[in-house]
């Protein structure tokens, strides 16, 4: 299965104007993070805080307002699996909300399986929302497809997106600059050519734009507590459904990439193999 | 099932581990009969068991010790390396001698240099939780779950130089878990990579064994619930 387990998968839009105004597309880790800290289901969550022209800090959220802050996507690596133990030790968080690339869930999974080096902590994540990855960049990268590549300095970008595509930044300034994704892969964290995961396969409910109309997003359920958070949360009225088949571009496209992914990457590690780096 | 815990060069940080698992200690004193353990119960004499737990590493001026160990092998049926010290030497791979009441102890060494290990915890010390599923594991037999702890038990040599190397060879993606893991914080994450201080490292191996580049065990691949 290109998607891994999952029970359900749907459409879905946020009902939070607020989230929408800051989100990367259908709002849907902020507004899971927000319920989940004002109905006390989570007392902390790990987001990527954008230190300035989007240069990622891993963060401890623990209100609303501060979820809404780290909002937004950052392509870079953000290591948010780094300050899961400061949000127990030092915040005293109980009920820990995780959100990351697959394989930050993937990290998460193993070490609440083998918490080595995690004492008292795996019973205090409460819940892990991954979000589809087709790759990352290192800072600089990402700093020469903005700045060298788009033309566009740094810190006069207020969005970056990935879709249709091409690489979009949009400016201060209400322009939009876009470029072919093609031009953007040498710039790829070569980390990401051995990762088969593409929409967080191990999260408890997955989120990504591909699949989804724009402002949309393409949720994967995949646990019975991730059910249970989303399905209350719709009753609530926190998201607007609808069905995945409804929509377009539709589940299809979501498969081809996870699978493209795949076969990709699986050369890649076959290629390292035999380069003996792996 | 019959256990023993032998201490050997070591703080008393695993057994301490042990304990802090609170009410889990109970279940799991229900289904252990611990034999011999130097800090727990008043038994001078090893015996027969199915699991030792060897905590500590192992002087080698210290002929008492090596018997001791080389008795535990005898008696065992599975023998456990419990934490950094006993796995890999860890801390105190640093003793350079000159310590009251030895001051001529000065090589320590993981035990597996002088018997065969059968699983290699790593941790200084190594979580509560650790400790409670391989011991459980043991018990159910389950052997999928231990494999990476077996893996362990043939290397005698670990330290942060692992992680330097995960990102040397372009596997390190970044999610920061080795950072979080060092209890000594020797591990900072810069630019989204991990830097590691090696200085202020003990090679307890608790960030390589933590790694998921290193090793992503298959029984993670099915996910529960
Ligand atoms: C490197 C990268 C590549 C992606 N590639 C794809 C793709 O190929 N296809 C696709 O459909 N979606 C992809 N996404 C996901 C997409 O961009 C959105 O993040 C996702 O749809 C969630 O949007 P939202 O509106 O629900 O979340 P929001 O409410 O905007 O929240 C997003 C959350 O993600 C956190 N976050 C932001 N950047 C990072 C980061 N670098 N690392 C970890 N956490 C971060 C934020 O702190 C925030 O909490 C990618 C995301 C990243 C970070
Ligand atoms: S492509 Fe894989 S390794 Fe790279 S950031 Fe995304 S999930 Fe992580
Ligand atoms: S745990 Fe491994 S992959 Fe993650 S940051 Fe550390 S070295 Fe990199
Ligand atoms: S860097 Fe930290 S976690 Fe890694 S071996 Fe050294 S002390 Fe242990």
């Amino acid at each position: 299965m290109v998607l891994g387990n999952y029970r359900k998968i749907v459409s879905a839009r946020s009902t939070i104007p607020e989230v929408l105004k800051k989100s990367q597309d259908g709002g849907i880790v902020s507004t899971i993070f927000i319920y989940g800290l004002e109905n006390r289901l989570l007392d902390g969550v790990i987001v990527s805080d954008n230190g300035g022209n989007f240069y990622t800090i891993p963060k401890v959220a623990t209100t609303p307002e501060e979820v809404l802050e780290a909002a937004g996507t950052k392509y870079s690596i953000s290591p948010n699996i780094s300050v899961l133990k400061k949000a127990a030790r030092e915040y005293g968080c109980e009920k820990i909300g995780v959100v990351g690339t697959p394989c930050q869930i993937r990290a998460t999974r193993k070490l609440i399986k083998y918490p080595v080096g995690f004492r008292h902590i795996a019973d205090k994540i409460a819940l892990l929302i991954g979000i589809f990855c087709m790759e990352n960049f290192p800072y600089e990268g990402l700093k020469i497809i903005v700045e060298e590549l788009c033309g566009v300095k740094m810190d006069d970008v207020v969005k970056l997106d990935i879709g249709k595509g091409k690489f979009w930044v949009y400016t201060r300034w209400g322009e939009t600059k876009a470029i072919k994704l093609k031009e953007t892969h040498a710039f790829e964290s070569s980390a990401c050519h051995i990762c088969t995961d593409y929409t967080a396969e191990l999260a408890d409910i997955s989120t990504g734009s591909v699949g989804s109309p724009d402002g949309w997003s393409t949720v994967i359920i995949r646990t019975e507590k991730g059910e249970e958070i989303f399905n209350k949360m719709v009753e609530e009225g926190y998201f607007k459904i609808k069905p995945i088949e409804e929509v377009k571009p539709g589940l299809g496209l979501v498969e081809k990439l996870a699978k493209t992914k795949k076969d990709k990457n699986s050369k890649e590690i076959e290629h390292r193999k035999v380069l003996g780096i792996i | 099932m019959k256990v023993v815990h032998l201490q050997l060069s070591s703080c008393c940080g695993c057994l301490i581990s042990l304990t802090d698992t609170y009410e889990k200690l109970l279940e799991i004193l229900n289904k252990i009969e611990l034999v011999y353990c130097q800090t727990l119960i008043d038994v001078r004499e090893i015996k027969e068991c199915d699991v030792a737990l060897v905590e500590g590493a192992v002087c080698l001026e210290d002929e008492h010790s090596i018997e001791l160990l080389k008795e535990v092998r005898e008696k065992a049926k599975l023998v456990v390396a419990l934490g950094a010290c006993a796995s890999f030497g860890g801390i105190t791979r640093f003793c350079k001698g000159n310590q009251p009441p030895k001051p001529v102890h000065t090589s320590f060494v993981p035990i597996s240099k002088v018997i065969k290990v059968d699983l290699s915890i790593p941790g200084c010390p190594p979580s509560p939780e650790q400790i409670v599923n391989i011991i459980e594991a043991v018990i159910k037999g389950d052997t999928e779950y231990l494999e990476p702890f077996i893996r362990l038990s043939e290397n005698t040599e670990t330290c942060g130089c692992e992680i330097i190397k995960v990102v040397n060879t372009s596997r390190c993606m970044g999610c920061g878990t080795c950072s979080a893991s060092c209890p000594t914080r020797a591990i900072t994450m810069v630019d989204g990579k991990p830097v590691v201080n090696t200085s202020i490292c003990i090679k307890c191996g608790v960030c390589s064994v933590q790694c998921p580049r290193i090793e992503f065990p298959k029984i993670l691949e099915k996910l529960e619930g």
